[in-house]
């Protein structure tokens, strides 16, 4: 059965992709993906699904698959999960589910990944979208963030009959999956039509909205009489770059990059009326995802050199080596085992290059690297805003949000996703989807113990 | 104020933001006030908004020059620097706009600190005006200096006037009330007797001169930073200000500040990072602007 060889995605060409922001994966044609279903050897005790952070009914959907039965295997999926066109993209599935799949042990686990795209795509395309029957409850939750633990958790609670407004701060929701994982990797219309789902359930999402300033969690446990809270976020917070000249003009932190780029369609300039800023000969400092997409991205506004600068070695790298693999096939210059030593700049403070000091023995020690573009990714940190303004809101020093089973210090105030910590777990889109649901169902079980005193 | 957009049959609503006043202080300085009900409530002295005019515009980070909760308005003073700002010049009564999200940063510190000296200057006037307000409806004495280029570009003297117990107008030709630049009379009056704190805002090499006047006299001195920003939530970074060597952001930790503790130099040289863009922007709009 499972003799056919792992169904690869079409990709498009590195030299062409390397100038655009069209998608880079392709996924799969329908003949493809039945035939990878098909490799699936349907296990009694199906160790995918322990793999997956949201519990997919991994092994049902596939099944369903193999029927050609798409509608069916959307709603086994969005059982569990509303946004497969996002997670099939975005997922580290490598050291998930599909790390998880016995037939990884001898040859290649099956594409999950992939599959659950196919799944999401197949369902946006024929129009088909979640139906639930949502019995109201009556009673209110208010969620703050529309990351991807926020849209989770509203996606929970409005399954289960809870009236949801969800607040964010840009004009746009998404979080995450909206400022900062590029185009090419995450179309942004993905995004738009998997929170249009969530609209479809009845949820409310107000943009505009910094919460801790507009209204703070007191106002809308009190004044706004909502009957639970989900504040979700995120670690946005860049963490500083600590070398000489990182406040001289051409040095950004990958979120202003990004989000220039992301959101504001700096990309398009001066069609959209925000600049980017970036240069000719870009050097991103860092090697995690967010660093990888920053120089992907650079690469794509047509400049002479893009340099991913790191301290340490390829397979320290935190990101993923797919990503890595196409940014090198893109044109991306590694410098790995590199530190960064000082930013020197022009008589009018614009950066003129980097003195960087190698590690490797094999190359020269010391050398200046000519660019005038800096781009750092050093990691984010716990946004302080809703820690400062709710007073009784347990926080650890770094200002990560204290929970127990995901309820803060504050009764019927929950939180998730990256503003929490969770020691051992990475801080990924579905890690957030996780607890973002789990907080969902706390805070159903919250009301229902409020509902019975 | 409510939109209905109808995209692929799903209802997205979004607040819009109506202009009922357009007032002209000059051919480049304009005020709006605005619709903002949400806003204008949780609105305090020395905080700020980020206005998005239109679908291709930039978020720009604007002072909240006044708030009116009875009415629900929000008062904006612009000056058209750039090309989202140029564009706003455009805009009339009963038009809206796009996104306006606020407020943003923390309020300015208001309580009785005994005497006060409140300094304003060009568009900065604007934003200190409700800061000055709340510090007299607080019981302290208000000395308000506000700096203006000509006779022409003088506003809210009025106002001022009301929450002042001495005012001083100084215009940098004479053509109004003292000629000169604000640190003349700053200087005289701290030299003449004792003053408890210094609020300035204006342009930062105005706010760099204010700092560095009242320096030698020890007097606390507040400085709010419009610095460029994206987001205007503590995720980009591009609003970094280096106070006494730790790096703070404007947007959450700001936009007020211990003026005596900002890097102006390094803040000056960061505030022309998009100088070139803007040229580029503005001309290729003048060709061919609504392609």
């Amino acid at each position: 059965m499972s003799r056919i060889a792992r169904q690869h995605s079409a990709h498009l060409p590195p030299k062409t992709r390397a100038t655009n922001f069209k998608e880079v994966v392709c996924g799969y044609t329908e003949t493809e993906a039945v035939a990878e279903a098909g490799r699936c050897i349907q296990c009694k005790e199906p160790l995918c699904i322990t793999g997956c952070p949201v519990r997919i009914n991994i092994k049902g959907f596939i099944h369903l698959i193999t029927k050609k039965d798409y509608k069916g295997a959307y709603e086994t999926v969005t059982e569990a999960n509303l946004f497969p066109s996002i997670c099939g993209r975005v997922c580290p599935q490598e050291r998930q589910c599909e790390a998880a799949c016995v037939l990884g042990k001898k040859r290649e686990p099956v594409s999950i990944g992939l599959l659950e795209r196919f799944v999401g795509d197949t369902a946006r395309q024929s129009g088909r979208h979640q139906t639930h029957e949502i019995v109201s409850t009556g009673t209110r939750a208010a969620v703050v963030g529309s990351g991807p633990a926020g849209l989770a958790c509203a996606y929970d609670l409005a399954k289960a009959g809870v009236s949801v407004i969800v607040y964010e701060a840009l004009h746009m929701p998404g979080g995450v999956l909206t400022y900062g994982i590029p185009e090419f990797r995450l179309p942004k219309e993905i995004v738009r039509s998997e929170i249009d789902n969530l609209k479809r359930l009845g949820v409310v999402i107000k943009t505009n909205s910094v919460i801790g300033r507009l209204h703070t969690i007191e106002d809308l446990m009190g004044r706004l009489s909502f009957d639970v809270v989900f504040i979700g976020t995120g670690a946005g917070y860049p963490s500083t770059l600590n070398v000489s000249g990182a406040s001289l003009n051409g040095v950004m932190s990958a979120n202003e990059f990004l989000t220039r780029v992301n959101l504001m369609h700096g990309n398009d300039f001066p069609r959209y009326a925000t600049p980017v800023g970036a240069g000719k000969n870009i050097a991103v400092i860092g090697c995690g995802n967010t660093a990888i997409d920053s120089a992907r991205t650079a690469l794509r506004l047509s400049p002479d050199n893009v340099y991913i600068v790191y301290r340490r070695t390829l397979e320290e790298s935190p990101a993923r080596k797919e990503e890595i693999r196409h940014a090198m096939e893109e044109g991306v210059q590694f410098l790995f085992r590199t530190e960064t030593k000082e930013i020197i700049a022009d008589n009018e403070g614009w950066v003129i290059g980097m003195n960087c000091r190698s590690k490797d023995e094999a190359a020269a020690p010391d050398f200046l690297l000519n660019v005038d573009t800096v781009i750092y990714a050093l990691g984010t940190m716990a946004n302080p805003l809703i820690a400062r303004t709710t007073p009784g809101l347990k926080t650890d020093k770094a200002g990560y949000i204290e929970t127990e089973d995901l309820m803060t210090s504050i009764p019927g105030v929950f939180a998730g996703g990256d503003i929490t910590r969770t020691k051992g777990t990475f801080t990924t889109v579905i890690h957030a989807m996780s607890t973002g649901r789990r907080a969902a169902a706390g805070m159903l079980k919250y009301l229902e113990s409020r509902r019975q005193t | 104020m409510l939109a209905l957009k109808c995209r692929v049959n799903v209802i997205i609503v979004t607040a819009m933001f109506e202009i009922i006043r357009v007032e002209n202080f000059s051919p480049s300085t304009f005020l709006w006030e605005v619709i903002a009900p949400e806003i204008a409530q949780a609105a305090r002295p020395g905080q700020f908004v980020i206005v998005r005019s239109d679908e291709r515009s930039e978020r720009i980070p604007l002072t909240i020059a006044d708030f009116n909760t009875d009415e629900g308005t929000i008062t904006l003073v612009i000056q058209a620097a750039g090309k989202s700002t140029d564009q706003m010049r455009a805009y009339r009564v009963g038009d809206s706009i796009l996104d306006i999200v606020g407020p943003l940063g923390e309020p300015s510190e208001i309580e009785n600190f005994g005497t006060v000296i409140v300094v304003g200057g060009g568009l900065g006037v604007a934003p200190v005006y409700p800061i000055l307000r709340a510090l007299k409806l607080h019981g302290c004495n208000t000395i308000s200096i506000i700096g203006f280029r000509t006779k022409s570009l003088v506003f809210w003297e009025g106002r001022f006037r009301d929450y002042s117990d001495e005012t001083i107008i100084v215009t940098d030709d004479g053509s109004y009330g003292q000629m000169g630049l604000v640190t003349q009379p700053l200087k005289e009056i701290l030299a003449a007797r004792h003053v408890d704190r210094v609020i300035a805002v204006g342009p930062l090499v105005m706010m760099r001169a204010a700092a560095e006047t009242t320096r030698p006299f020890g007097v606390r001195t507040i400085v709010s930073i419009n610095a460029i920003m994206v987001d205007g939530t503590g995720m980009c970074g591009s609003c970094r200000v280096n106070l006494a060597g730790e790096i703070k952001f404007a947007c959450i930790d700001g936009p007020d500040m211990d003026g005596h503790l900002v890097n102006f130099d390094e803040l000056i040289i960061r505030q022309r990072r998009f100088v070139k863009y803007e040229k580029q922007s503005i001309e290729m709009c003048k060709n061919r602007c609504q392609e």
